[in-house]
């Protein structure tokens, strides 16, 4: 038996990869469900019930998504480029961070048109400067950085973790240490009334349209997936590596910063160490659900929300353990990767 | 400075060193044989945190210390199998297999413990290892204390580190592995398999993983809470670099770090004005650190990254 | 001729599409010396890689010795006595030489490697064909010629009755190459029996005993070689009588380019030592040279890839600083890279973006690209050149070897470029792509682009290039005219011997 690459891959197989991947993955999870002692399809229905079953759920799905999409944008527009960004998680919490910092000692009293725009940047800016150190250290000294964003994302959750113990303590805050609230004036305003869902769903998925232009349309979109593509015939082309890496850098750092400045400005109001379940991490995987395409990661972000929150749901009334959505996220990672695997060869006997 | 002194000279910071490091050389050698072999595993932490989970769990349902170890390398070495059916059969990218392996290992190591384990009050605990006194040796002024009572996996540990030199360096596997990950196809047209060379150096590599991770469960602690690895399994990788894909470096430079992590441990009691992020952050900043001098110097193997597929044209 | 040692019978294999080997059978005598003869993509490699077992052939049966071998394994080939020295060598160069030979000699479960009885035994090998190596050099330092010997003396450690040479000489000086006919010749008088594959009709003629000529996958014919001669075995090769296009006189028009006293160094070693060149619109300067020779660095500083680190570099008699990849394309300089697949395109891309990714300034407003203009840029070029195997929207990894190297030289010469710089542009090409790439490049030194030639095919340069100089180890010969080039004196300026020469001056 051997894989003999395919000319054409059939356009049907290909939209149909990320189903398939989260049907298999849905099935093997579905085996660990029957082995906590579940009946595996009621434990399916309690999912879907768990998303769409109320208000509460659905608007609870799509809260959890809204850091996704960018974090999930912010890998993608990495790993078009052949940046391996995994340090989606810590630029997630310095964008949070940056966010309360400058909220409650720099723009405090702005008014909200000023405010929430001025703070969404400097939220990215955080993200970005994180990644930019890694980047440094593949430019200059090629180190992969794999290593150094995954490490990084450790020292920017202790550095957080330090600012919330000192510096930016809420001193009226008891018990779990949290960081300042933000200004009121920097909220982001709700999407629907007496719900949590905030305008951040909305900006999420405006700027993976934006992504999707540059990458699509723009001089920079073009050079930077030969980048990722072939970096030998891109630099024979003319295309400038280095810098076009910096703005891929940029943009995917930014990305994830602002995914956690707006987790912030949207849901609580201030950080604590636990302000994300691995969205950093899951965001990974929403990136290789949607094949790295911005629009396809609007969509994957939404079927990760749903697993999570589905699944959260289930497992309080069934007794099962809650990582069973964790498992369920990362089998989808991997049966996506051998469903595209099977778009690009074929089984020879 | 007085208190430095102070502490390096205590025999307690030394045993910790030993102590802090066995992970850091078990893991270190796992990515580092699958390397040598042309394979990135970056399931590591994964499958250091389902390791730690299910040697304790077999300790916890009954079994001894030892068949503990065995089940957190077999654990190791099935996901190991996951691993090199994605990247060495199906020739998929390196970096993202093995991160879907960590999530993998790691998440479904937390379901299970959750199954078995309900959550309580205070975590369960098992009786760990204790150390063994080398007769003789431990005796010694100041070297006793330090370096011969530890436990029994920190002596595996260094044997490995000594075996692994040698099997490398001395023997036909050795050079089959050390071929297959510079050129495959060199490997190929001596009559050897690269992709057996390649499953078998994986499935090795991981088994170590998973020892790597069961010592904090039946050593180093008593019991399993989730984010225990801390992100071990990502210093290893970086280690494997700072050694330069030798096995006895691999040693010297985990019992390097460690003595820097135990070091600033210690410090921490001392300079405590001084949040304790910061010294916990040193660890992290000290590989990243050892990558950037060493990345350029250390002989890559060449072929590590590249899928090897026959007869492709 | 003595009793058969191999006998290949109807082997058939596809890859894809393409039939690379249909239905040969050739027989291999003790003591014989065959060459397997053939263009480009006839199917040569193919075939010695099944009879390795490096691929499993679809049909057909390998016969070593009167036993049949088991397909896809080189194991069970090795221990048939079957031994193959690759064109690209197998060899780990982070392992010594000793350690290149042994490795997979032993059993995996062994628990030492016996390194006392292989050192012995190769170096018996070694005196035995007069083949010198240092068993612990470090492989990855020693020169390509030394590395061959390590790749022939591995097969004969392993015991090797039959020994397949593939290309043998891409990488050798003329002196190296006639050493290594001299062993071959030594070898078969010694018992062993060899297969050797080229595609150079002199050294077939010289070495070989019988001739078997491969042409799209099908063997057309055998020879003696004592009955033949190298006119018929181009036709056979080929299958018509292809003429490659040889230059028409002309007159050079003002130098374009020119470079004086330009070192290039990279990682603290010089690449181009101190080199003088000029460059004349309408006519082409073949740089001949060996690989490994600086070819590469020439090319990448006139691509905008490298830049030098001391000398001057004249573009249309103005000094150029540091020229960048958008500066040569702006200036009108079209790049023919030396490795299509690698450099001179994105293989995944479509082949609309490959024409224009290196002018996207031009195809493009505010940021944005002219998809349109593009897509009807790579349509004239298609029309024009003749590129066969898709529209501009088809992926360019899709492309033949030809092909694409039509839409390399298109994008580049539908503009009308100045100067136009061509490293090994016909190098992996059949006959007929060959001479459409040769017949472009006259068309555009009709048309008064300057070219700049590098190629290591003295056929090649001899048929195309007004002036010749030779690189040989980051240094240029000075230049000849063609008129006083042979292959005898391009040799010896090859080998580095022209300051002995009367050199004829045409700088």
């Amino acid at each position: 038996m051997r894989f003999e690459r395919r000319e054409h891959r059939p356009a049907a197989l290909v939209i149909a990869t990320p189903l398939i991947a989260v049907v298999a993955a849905l099935a093997i999870a579905g085996v660990l469900i029957a082995l906590a002692g579940a009946p595996v399809l009621t434990a399916y229905g309690k999912i879907f019930t768990g998303t769409f079953g109320s208000k509460l759920s659905a608007t609870e799905t799509l809260i959890r998504a809204t850091p996704l999409i960018l974090t999930g944008l912010a890998a993608a527009v990495a790993f078009r480029a052949r940046l391996w960004n995994i340090g989606g998680e810590g630029q997630f919490y310095l964008g949070a961070i940056a966010v309360a910092a400058a909220s409650a000692h720099l723009f405090a009293g702005l008014a909200p048109i000023l405010q929430i725009p001025l703070l969404l940047i400097v939220g990215a800016l955080a993200g970005m400067v994180l990644l930019l150190v890694p980047l440094w250290l593949r430019l200059r000294f090629s180190v992969d950085e794999v290593v150094t964003t995954l490490l990084l994302n450790f020292v920017a959750i202790l550095f957080v973790s330090m600012l919330i113990d000192g510096v930016l303590k809420d001193p009226t805050a008891f018990g779990w240490p949290q960081s300042e609230a933000v200004d009121r004036a920097a909220r982001l305003p709700k999407l629907l009334a007496r719900s949590r869902l905030h305008i951040g769903l909305l900006i999420a998925i405006a700027i993976a349209f934006v992504v999707h232009f540059v990458q699509s349309r723009t001089v920079f979109g073009v050079q930077s997936r030969a980048a990722g593509l072939n970096p030998t015939g891109a630099v024979f082309s003319g295309v400038p590596l280095g810098r076009t890496l910096v703005f891929v850098a940029m943009i995917s750092g930014g990305l994830a910063g602002l995914a956690g400045a707006i987790e912030v400005l949207g849901v609580k109001g201030y950080v604590t160490t636990d302000l994300s379940p691995g969205y950093g991490y899951s965001g990974i995987v929403v990136a290789m659900l949607a094949n790295l395409n911005p629009l396809g990661v609007v969509l994957a972000a939404l079927f990760t929300a749903t697993m999570f929150v589905g699944a959260d749901g289930m497992s309080r009334s069934m007794g099962i353990p809650t990582y069973i959505a964790d498992v369920t996220v990362a089998l989808s990672l991997l049966s996506m990767l051998v469903a595209v695997f099977f778009t690009q060869y074929r089984i020879r006997r | 400075m007085s208190v430095l002194i102070d502490i390096l000279a205590s025999a307690g910071l030394w045993a910790a060193v030993l102590r802090i490091a066995t992970p850091l050389i078990l893991g270190t050698l796992g990515a580092l044989l699958s390397e040598r072999a042309g394979v990135l595993n970056l399931g590591i932490e994964g499958i250091m945190t389902f390791g730690a989970m299910i040697g304790w769990l077999a300790v916890y349902n009954g079994a001894d210390l030892w068949t503990g170890l065995l089940v957190a390398a077999l654990g190791g070495a099935m996901f190991g199998l996951l691993h090199a059916v994605l990247t060495v059969t199906l020739g998929l990218s390196q970096h993202v297999s093995g991160l879907g392996v960590t999530l993998f290992a790691s998440s479904f190591g937390y379901y299970v413990f959750r199954l078995m384990v309900p959550v309580a009050g205070t975590p369960p605990t098992i009786e760990p290892f204790q150390p063994i006194a080398i007769p003789g040796l431990s005796s010694l002024p100041f070297v006793g204390p330090a370096f011969f009572t530890q436990t029994p996996p920190t002596y595996l540990a260094i044997a490995l580190a000594v075996v692994l030199a040698y099997i490398l360096s001395r023997t036909p596997v050795g050079l089959a592995i050390r071929m297959t990950g510079e050129n495959p196809h060199a490997a190929e047209s001596q009559g050897i398999n690269p992709m057996a060379v390649r499953y078998g150096a994986i499935i090795a590599g991981s088994a170590l993983m998973g020892i790597a991770g069961a010592f904090l469960t039946l050593s180093a602690f008593n019991s399993f809470f989730p984010t225990m690895v801390q992100g071990r399994g990502w210093i290893c990788i970086a280690l494997v670099v700072f050694a330069s894909w030798k096995p006895e470096r691999a040693l010297l430079g985990a019992l390097l770090f460690a003595f820097f992590d135990g070091f600033q441990l210690r410090l921490q009691t001392v300079l405590d004005g001084v949040p304790y992020q910061i010294f916990l952050m040193i660890p992290y900043l000290l590989s990243i650190a050892a990558l950037a001098v060493m990345a350029r110097r250390a002989r890559v193997p060449q072929a590590l990254m590249q899928p090897y597929r026959r007869g492709e044209r | 001729m003595t009793n058969p040692v191999l006998q290949l019978a109807g082997i058939s294999k596809r890859f894809g599409d393409n039939l690379a080997s249909d239905d040969i059978s050739l027989t291999l005598h003790e003591g014989e010396i065959v060459a397997l003869l053939g263009e480009n993509g006839a199917g040569k490699t193919t075939l010695m890689s099944i009879l390795f077992g490096h691929y499993v052939p679809d049909s057909g049966t390998v016969t070593v010795m009167g036993e049949e071998l088991p397909p896809g394994k080189p194991r069970a080939a090795i221990r048939a006595g079957v031994g193959m020295v690759h064109q690209h060598f197998a060899l780990a160069g982070n392992l010594t030489v000793l350690e290149n030979v042994m490795t997979g000699t032993e059993s995996l479960w062994s628990p030492a490697s016996n390194t006392v009885a292989a050192r012995r035994k190769l170096l018996q090998i070694s005196e035995r064909f007069g083949l010198k190596v240092d068993p612990d050099a470090r492989l990855g330092d020693l020169s390509v010629g030394e590395q061959q010997r390590v790749e022939i003396l591995k097969a004969l450690y392993n015991d090797a009755r039959i020994l397949v040479f593939d290309e043998p000489t891409a990488v050798l000086t003329k002196i190296e190459a006639e050493k290594l006919f001299a062993t071959l010749k030594d070898m078969a008088r010694q018992g062993l029996s060899l297969i050797f594959i080229s595609h150079k009709l002199d050294e077939v003629m010289a070495t070989a005993d019988r001739i078997v000529v491969l042409r799209g996958g099908r063997l057309v014919a055998e020879r003696k070689a004592a009955e033949t001669n190298k006119a018929e075995l181009a036709e056979l090769m080929v299958g018509r009588a292809v003429k490659r296009p040889v230059r028409d006189a002309s007159t050079p028009g003002e130098v374009v380019l020119e470079a004086i006293g330009v070192t290039v160094r990279t990682g603290g070693v010089d690449r181009l030592k101190s080199v003088d060149f000029r460059l004349r619109a309408g006519e082409v300067l073949g740089i001949i040279g060996v690989s490994g020779n600086g070819q590469a660095v020439l090319a990448q500083l006139l691509s905008g890839t490298a830049q030098r680190s001391a000398g001057s570099l004249l573009l249309f008699g103005e000094d150029v600083g540091d020229l960048t990849v958008a500066d040569a394309v702006d200036k009108g300089i079209g790049r023919v890279p030396e490795d299509r697949n690698r450099e001179g395109v994105i293989g995944e891309m479509a082949i609309w973006e490959n024409a224009v990714l290196e002018r996207l300034s031009r195809y493009s407003r505010y940021g944005l690209v002219d998809r349109k203009a593009g897509m009807a840029f790579a349509g004239k070029i298609i029309e024009a050149f003749d590129v066969r195997g898709g529209s501009p929207t088809t992926r360019t990894r899709l492309l033949s070897g030809g092909n694409m190297q039509k839409l390399i030289l298109g994008r580049n010469l539908i503009e009308h470029p100045r100067i136009l710089l061509a490293a090994q542009p016909a190098r992996g090409l059949d006959e007929g792509a060959v001479a459409a790439v040769h017949e472009r490049i006259l068309e555009a030194r009709r048309a008064g682009t300057a070219v700049l030639l590098i190629s290591e095919d003295l056929d090649e340069v001899m048929a195309l290039a007004d002036r010749i100089q030779a690189i040989v180890g980051g240094r240029l010969s000075p230049a000849i005219d063609a008129e006083h080039a042979d292959s005898r004196r391009l040799g010896l300026m090859m080998a580095g011997e022209w300051e002995k020469e009367q050199v004829v001056h045409a700088v």
